[in-house]
């Protein structure tokens, strides 16, 4: 069983961290992941980087041009993740946007992933329909899931529809933002994620954009089987260096 | 075969809509609205009557004796540079004002490179009582300041993309991030034929009133409705789709799309797209893109703030594949050149990007009995400061 699914059979509530692959340094990858498991993290997201990254935010746009000025492409993450497994075992999932891994080949880049042993990818502009009809099985063949997102805007009808191809959890964009624009959670929100509670979804949903903390990580957490936080990890990198990302996960739990 | 979109949202293999979900609501609103309203005939009366009285419909068709004797060929100029606000981009903000109405949306955002979208969009949204926020590179604000002056006096919020090359296409993805964050009073309005479906056949249908009217005026002038050549400037392209949207399927017409080498295509200083793109996804849309081997996209360049962008439309991308349009691409000097060359052989002063175009006239050969339309997208007045530096003038 993919080990995205193996994780979200245990109780717990699950909390997942995104950051961009080679930032602050280019080589600091995957010290980053082996921290993150160490300290408790139950699922990464490796941000591959792109130039114009339109669901996000500043601090994630910063710090993956960054990451591009370091020297960051497709085949050096691959390179840097080539003996990932011999030290990590939790969930790893990519996300990055579609022109770069269209460039690189889309069975490619599921090939290495596959045997870099990545569980699922999440891009975010690529739509659903076009999965279904032109990668779907390639994704399958590599044994890959592929992540899909919902937001506050989202008809029922369309998240049924999600659900129904989605086999693993759901992203839960929580409002109408990129990533990183917000702080904290109203009665909107609450409301949103007490909704989509209510619908029985067959896959887990994990709510992701402006978790920041303990209390957003707690709030979303109510509702949803985890949540992933992004920007706020990658403020505090830039902030108090690679050294701080213990601290850092030990406060949101 | 056609050359037009198909009901999937395509030309060919490009197009699309490659957007996040967040996006998906509107655009799918948008989708299943867009034929519909702008179909009704009301709809039709209010956008006819605001071309003709307030934009000032239809533009000349005219003869440039001079242009025409010198080389030796009949030159006619579509003057879209008399348009209300100086080029045919208020054709399209019209347009999609009316259809931002019907939808109910209170809230304007637009990108803009040279200005003329965004003082397009300004305007109209002063002309509606609508709010309105303009995205524009932090490099385009400084050489079109006028234009920026202009949007702030129609009332529009000019706000500056920081990110990338500081130029359109960061303004774009500015613009893009705007209408993730408000998804449920805002509308974009794109200005070219760019983007997610359907935004590209939306903003051809608006500017398709080009072609129209060169059918209408050729057809009473040389007693012909088509010409034997069509030759526009091409960005995203959509003075070109406006110019070529009535002949795309008329195959007695031969298309010329003119592309912004920069400093010469192979200088790593250009924007000539269909010479160093690949097919790639860029603003919601499967197009020829400049980029990397690793897929980042390239930041471009051309004098013209109306033309550095590293992609085109999807439908131009189609002319180009298939090879229905040829594909011309002139550097800044040439351009900037013929901005003299057409200002004292017919007393126009063209916006930077439409010189382009008429640069063809040095590249290609004509017969004495051809009709060569071009379109003169605009006029050269926001490019006065980009001339008098040139030129020392």
């Amino acid at each position: 069983m993919n080990r995205i699914n193996l994780k979200l059979q245990e109780t717990k509530k699950i909390l997942s961290i995104y950051f961009s692959a080679g930032y602050p340094k280019l080589n600091d990858t995957v010290k980053i992941i082996e921290d993150l498991e160490k300290n408790g993290v139950d699922m990464i997201e490796i941000g591959l980087p792109f130039s114009d990254p339109l669901a996000d935010g500043p601090t994630i746009q910063e710090s993956s041009t960054q990451a591009l000025h370091n020297g960051m492409t497709t085949q050096v993450l691959f390179d840097q993740l080539k003996d990932i497994r011999k030290t990590v075992t939790i969930p790893l999932v990519i996300m990055g946007y579609y022109n770069p891994m269209l460039q690189f080949g889309m069975e490619n880049f599921c090939q290495q992933c596959a045997e870099i042993g990545i569980d699922g990818l999440i891009i975010p502009d690529l739509p659903v329909d076009v999965y279904a009809d032109e990668y779907k099985t390639t994704f399958e063949k590599y044994g890959l899931k592929n992540i899909f997102l919902i937001t506050p805007q989202t008809s029922d009808e369309r998240i049924r529809f999600i659900d129904s191809v989605s086999d693993g959890f759901i992203y839960m964009v929580s409002s109408a933002s990129v990533t990183g624009s917000q702080s904290g959670f109203g009665s909107v929100q609450e409301e949103y994620f007490k909704r989509i509670a209510d619908m029985n979804l067959k896959n887990s949903q994990i709510i992701g954009f402006g978790i920041s903390n303990k209390e957003t990580f707690n709030q979303a957490t109510q509702f949803a089987k985890g949540a992933i936080i992004g920007s706020a990890f990658i403020k505090n990198l830039t902030d108090n260096g690679v050294g701080s990302i213990g601290g850092f996960v030990k406060a949101i739990r | 075969m056609s050359y037009n979109v198909n009901e999937k949202g395509y030309y060919g293999e490009f197009g699309g809509a490659y957007i996040p979900e967040m996006l998906y609501p509107n655009v799918e609103e948008l989708r299943q609205q867009y034929l519909k309203i702008t179909a009704e005939p009301e709809f039709q009366e209010e956008f006819d009557a605001l071309l003709k009285d307030y934009v000032g419909r239809p533009t000349p068709l005219y003869f440039a004796a001079r242009l025409s004797e010198k080389y030796n060929t009949k030159v006619y100029l579509k003057r879209e540079d008399l348009c209300h606000t100086g080029a045919h981009k208020v054709n399209n903000t019209i347009g999609q004002i009316l259809l931002a109405k019907r939808l109910g949306k209170t809230r304007i955002i637009a990108e803009t490179g040279a200005g003329q979208h965004g003082v397009a969009t300004a305007t109209v949204c002063a002309l509606m009582g609508l709010e309105c926020i303009v995205y524009m590179g932090e490099i385009d604000i400084k050489r079109q300041a006028p234009n920026v002056a202009r949007m702030k006096m129609l009332g529009a919020e000019v706000r500056p993309a920081l990110s990338g090359s500081k130029t359109l296409k960061d303004a774009t993805n500015e613009a893009i991030r705007d209408w993730i964050n408000n998804p449920v009073d805002t509308y974009y309005i794109i200005g070219s034929v760019v983007g997610p479906h359907p935004y590209p056949d939306m903003v051809a249908r608006f500017q398709s009133v080009i072609s129209k009217e060169i059918k209408e005026q050729l057809l009473e002038k040389e007693g012909r409705e088509n010409p034997d050549y069509v030759i526009a400037c091409v960005g995203g392209g959509s003075n070109a789709a406006g110019a070529f949207y009535h002949f795309l399927d008329d195959l007695d017409v031969n298309i010329i799309a003119v592309e912004a080498a920069g400093l010469g295509v192979d200088s790593g200083e250009s924007a000539a797209t269909s010479a160093l793109g690949k097919i790639g996804v860029i603003h919601g849309s499967k197009t020829l893109l400049m980029q990397s081997l690793d897929g980042q996209i390239t930041e471009p360049y051309s004098i013209s703030a109306g033309l550095d962008y590293p992609g085109v439309g999807p439908m131009h991308a189609n002319l180009f594949a298939t090879g229905r349009a040829e594909f011309i691409s002139i550097t800044d000097d040439q351009a900037m050149q013929w901005g003299i060359k057409l200002s004292q052989l017919e007393g126009l002063i063209p916006a930077i990007e439409s010189a382009h175009a008429f640069a063809v006239l040095d590249e290609k050969k004509f017969k004495p009995t051809d009709i060569v339309v071009f379109n003169l997208s605009g006029r050269g007045d926001k490019d006065l400061n980009t001339y008098i530096d040139y030129f020392k003038l």
